[in-house]
């Protein structure tokens, strides 16, 4: 089995361009990203408008300035932390798979698949079950702690022997990883009533518990795991071209390498804590991303984080008016888009390479 | 009984692409046919169709004047034996099990295993030299043993005719020799009729009979090796300036290759 | 030709079938011991013979509720589902010649039973209707899945793995789905879906279930030398005259049937099986068909997960919470293996 090379495949590649069209694409580039946020307004406006009741723009403003009287200003009042999480979640690990696949140099990485989130999830039900846990802090750090366990061993399990870490390699074992920790998951929750009364919320993320209060305790891990990974970027880029030719170039591949999975292992644990597992996000943005920026890392951690919060406020907003009365959540939403995104993308490589 | 392998008009192809166009060949019985050619000129396929894994898209493979393509699948496997170029030996699976597979043919479906079975088998391992391992596991043999064993299967298999994909892929220079003496020697003794692909020119000139030279689908030439092999069908099946000399062990051509450096002579 | 070395031809062949021979008995003899120690045992334990007289319909005071009507549908069901995950499991690795195809991993064992769970929660269908459902979702997964992984005349095994795993995954989605809309499910009843329960076995699931496993079961065990020859390759397969393609499409679709057929009625065991074939291959060694142990093993192995589920853990914890704790770890060693002696990974 040969080495996995770098994540370019005929799809991801930049354009091989001279100086002035590189300048030019630069502003495209920037132009794109001004879209996407514009895009992302729009999807932030809908998602407080849109939900299972109506609600008018008086409603909206009255919400937002923290006025809470009548049904339509408490949706709001609702709907705007939910979105806020929504984003901050769809952000966090869209580009918490992005550096994973730069790490791994693996097409298929995410931490749904690789089983992070699942693991955060036990560390999680584990901490309330038996040591007691009930502050939002004190779950992100047990949940950080568990997926860190979690990638540290699907990464050791899936890159010994030849050819280190293949995609397959690394998606067995992650997927073998999580269906174990799954079953812990339901071991643990059975018989406390107290946690089990929604053993499913365990198992499929949402976005629906969302509070001012939960926000505020995350967005510190979000910010620091997001720095560490932007001011990774360069490093994924040399990475992106071989652990050999990197270290030749100078990177120092180890430590580049495990400060950004520290990054990516801080933002999709600390979002899982919050909202239960989300998995394909960073599967399916980078992708993405990759199609409109080409493979530049420093270009694609901002427009992953934009590109992740679109589509996760789309995702609970589909959600939420899909089936109405009731709502769908958002982590099945992203599995249902996510996954045939996984199956064109492990068709598209070539079988050598997988 | 001499059967008679023949390929009429025969169109092969993946896909949307053909790979072999509307070839017609005799191969001539009892005697060891070389089958040789560039990559990708379509001569694996030929082989894979002989077999009727793949149907053809016009034309026909007659045996002894019978399509094979529409003979009930195991009458012709005990006719017309294949042995392919990278066959999968089951994880831990041993030698004598393994040989025995090659007996399939013969056997019914819910028939117990017989008598005759394990002499063709243990038949199979003496002439292939292999009988010392026949309690070892595949996975534990050298490349030279491992190739041996398969062709004792296909031996297992009791059939007329023998086709190989490339024999001698991956064996180093002395079991690439080993090999083929092995197959001259079966079809000196028994009779069989033997169809190889050859990559190597120089062996498949000195170990066959009769040498068909295909290019992007299409027979270039066919008949003895001393007849046909000569610069200009070097030239244009492989593209490349050589010189044909006579081989000073065993008589046969001897092709040359002339390269664009290390040439002393005009 | 000296008949000393005929001799010793047959003696090595004759020495590995009378092992697999062996192995076979002895598995049905821990069957059977399963069987009966879990209609014995448990909060109330009984004696054989009144285990028995339940079983031939005598009068037994006490016996009768607990094991005619809980433990014996129960037992009975997961060796049917146990034989069923086992041949359909090592079926697909056989033919697929990769441990890791197996329906469970590839997603067809989650297409039945998504397609179960809609047709319970949305539909609110039952009996017989929902096996059919789950059959014909299974097919057409599987057909999915193979479409999507061929590409240029053949399926690769690592492309249909992965596949498999994307289609797995989107069926556990719209299974969390249907659990999430049906609000009065009950917990167990909703991890029946998820993760595999013998809970509330009825006779009627045992019925369906024995009749494809026989009828199936049937069309399996007849193609088992075919299967051996298709391990050496399609190439060589087909020289030894085995019909790849018909022998292929023959089997996966008994071997999916086998497998929709038991998950409509305990779900999705997880990882059941994946386990056996492997499992039946350590001890058979390598000698012929893996068919009939591996069925064993599976029926072995589901009566001894709902066992430990049932008694071992304080809470009652469904077979496929157990054989998913049990199974992922064997998952990861064959990964470890595989990648050691350089494999096909």
């Amino acid at each position: 089995m040969t080495p996995t090379g770098p994540v370019t495949s005929a799809a991801t590649d930049a354009p091989d361009a001279p100086a002035a069209p590189l300048r030019r694409s630069r502003r495209a580039r920037g132009a794109w990203l001004v879209a996407l946020i514009g895009v992302l307004a729009v999807a932030c406006a809908t998602s407080i408008v849109l939900g299972s009741r109506d609600v008018g723009w008086s409603d909206i403003w009255a919400g937002l300035s923290g006025q809470s009287e009548g049904f339509a200003q408490a949706a709001v009042a609702k709907r705007v932390p939910r979105t806020a999480l929504a984003a901050l979640a769809g952000a966090a690990l869209a580009v918490s798979g992005l550096v994973l696949q730069g790490i791994t140099r693996n097409p298929l990485a995410d931490p749904g698949i690789l089983g992070l989130n699942t693991g955060a999830s036990l560390a999680v039900v584990t901490g309330i079950a038996w040591f007691g846990l009930s502050s939002a802090t004190s779950y992100i750090w047990v949940a950080i702690l568990g997926g860190a366990l979690t990638a540290a061993f699907v990464w050791g399990v899936g890159s010994l022997g030849r050819g280190g870490a293949t995609p397959l390699k690394l998606t067995l074992a992650g997927a073998a990883s999580a269906a174990a920790l799954s079953s812990f998951v339901v071991a643990v929750v059975l018989p406390r009533p107290d946690i089990s009364e929604n053993a499913v919320s365990w198992q499929i993320g949402g976005v629906g518990g969302a509070s001012d209060d939960k926000l505020w305790q995350v967005v510190p891990f979000l910010a620091v795991g997001g720095l560490v990974c932007a001011w990774s970027a360069r490093g994924l880029n040399m990475l992106g071209l071989g652990d050999e030719l990197a270290s030749g170039l100078g990177e120092r591949v180890v430590r580049t390498r495990l400060l950004a999975a520290a990054g990516a292992v801080t933002l999709a644990c600390a979002t899982t804590a919050i909202t239960g597992p989300i998995a394909f996000m960073g599967l399916v943005v980078p992708h993405f991303c990759r199609l409109l920026v080409g493979v530049d890392h420093r270009w694609l951690v901002p427009f992953s984080a934009v590109g992740g919060a679109i589509l996760l406020i789309v995702a609970d907003v589909v959600g939420r008016v899909v089936a109405p009365p009731s709502e769908v959540d958002v982590g099945i939403i992203t599995a249902l888009i996510g996954a045939p995104i996984f199956i064109a993308v492990a068709r598209r490589r070539r079988v050598r390479e997988l | 009984m001499n059967p008679r392998l023949e390929i009429e008009r025969l169109t092969l192809g993946y896909g949307d692409r053909d790979v072999v166009h509307g070839l017609d060949l005799v191969i001539p019985p009892g005697e060891v046919t070389a089958i040789v050619g560039p990559n990708a000129c379509g001569k694996s396929t030929l082989l894979r169709s002989m077999t009727r894994l793949l149907p053809p898209r016009t034309g026909r493979v007659l045996l002894d004047g019978k399509a094979v393509h529409s003979m009930p699948a195991k009458q012709l496997a005990r006719r017309l034996g294949l042995l392919p170029q990278s066959p999968i030996a089951p994880e831990g699976i041993t030698v004598g099990d393994l040989v025995g597979r090659g007996r399939h043919p013969h056997q019914r479906t819910l028939a117990r295993w017989s008598l005759a079975d394990d002499r063709a088998v243990t038949s199979a391992l003496k002439a292939t030299d292999t009988l010392e391992l026949v309690d070892r596991a595949v996975d534990e043999l050298s490349g030279g043993q491992r190739q041996r064993v398969w062709i004792a299967m296909a031996l297992a298999q009791q059939s007329e005719i023998l086709l190989l994909d490339e024999p001698t892929t991956f064996l180093d220079v002395s079991h690439q020799v080993e090999v083929l003496d092995l197959l001259t020697e079966l079809n000196r003794s028994k009779g069989t009729t033997i169809v190889m692909v050859l990559h190597d020119l120089n062996l498949a000139a000195r170990y066959a009979d009769h040498l068909i030279a295909l290019r992007e689908g299409r027979l270039y030439a066919s008949g003895r090796p001393s007849e046909i092999l000569e610069p200009g069908l070097v030239e244009h099946v492989f593209g490349m300036p050589s010189r044909v000399i006579p081989d000073p062990v065993s008589g046969k051509p001897l092709m040359i290759p002339i390269g664009r450096f290390h040439v002393t002579e005009g | 030709m000296e008949d000393r070395d005929v001799a010793r031809v047959r003696g090595g062949r004759r020495a590995r079938s009378r092992r697999r021979r062996v192995v076979i008995a002895v598995l049905c003899v821990l069957v059977v011991v399963a069987y009966a120690g879990s209609l014995m045992l448990g909060s109330t334990s009984y004696t054989l013979r009144e285990v028995l007289a339940v079983i031939v319909g005598d009068d037994a005071p006490g016996a009768q509720f607990v094991v005619g009507r809980l433990r014996l549908p129960r037992a009975t069901l997961a060796v049917v589902v146990g034989l069923s995950f086992g041949l359909a499991g090592v079926t697909f690795q056989t033919l697929l010649r990769n441990p890791l195809a197996s329906p469970d991993i590839i997603g067809v064992t989650e297409g039945a039973s998504a397609a179960a769970a809609v047709a319970i929660v949305t539909f609110s269908l039952s009996g017989l209707v929902v096996s059919g459902v789950a059959v014909a979702a299974g097919l057409g997964i599987a057909l999915a899945i193979y479409l999507l992984a061929y590409r240029r005349g053949v399926a690769a095994g690592t492309r249909l793995i992965l596949i498999g795993i994307g289609v797995a995954a989107m069926m556990q989605s719209v299974i969390s789905w249907q659990l999430e809309r049906a609000t009065n499910f009950q917990l167990a009843e909703a991890l029946r879906w998820l993760t595999g329960s013998l809970n509330g076995a009825l006779w009627r699931d045992v019925v369906v279930v024995l009749v494809a496993l026989v009828v199936l079961g049937t069309l399996v065990l007849v193609q088992t030398r075919d299967l051996a020859a298709s391990q050496l390759g399609d190439d060589a397969a087909s020289a030894l005259g085995v019909r790849v393609e018909r022998l292929r499409l023959l089997t996966i679709v008994a071997a999916v049937g086998l497998v929709c057929f038991a998950t409509a009625a305990s779900g999705p065991i997880a990882f059941l099986a994946f386990l056996c074939g492997p499992i039946a291959a350590r001890i058979v060694g390598p000698r012929g068909s893996l068919l009939v142990p591996s069925a064993l093993v599976g029926a072995l192995l589901t009566l001894l997960a709902d066992f430990a589920g049932q008694h071992a853990f304080g809470t009652r914890l469904p077979v496929g919470v157990v054989t998913g704790i049990l199974g992922a770890p064997y998952l990861l060693y064959l990964i470890v293996r595989i990648n050691r002696v350089g494999g096909t990974l």
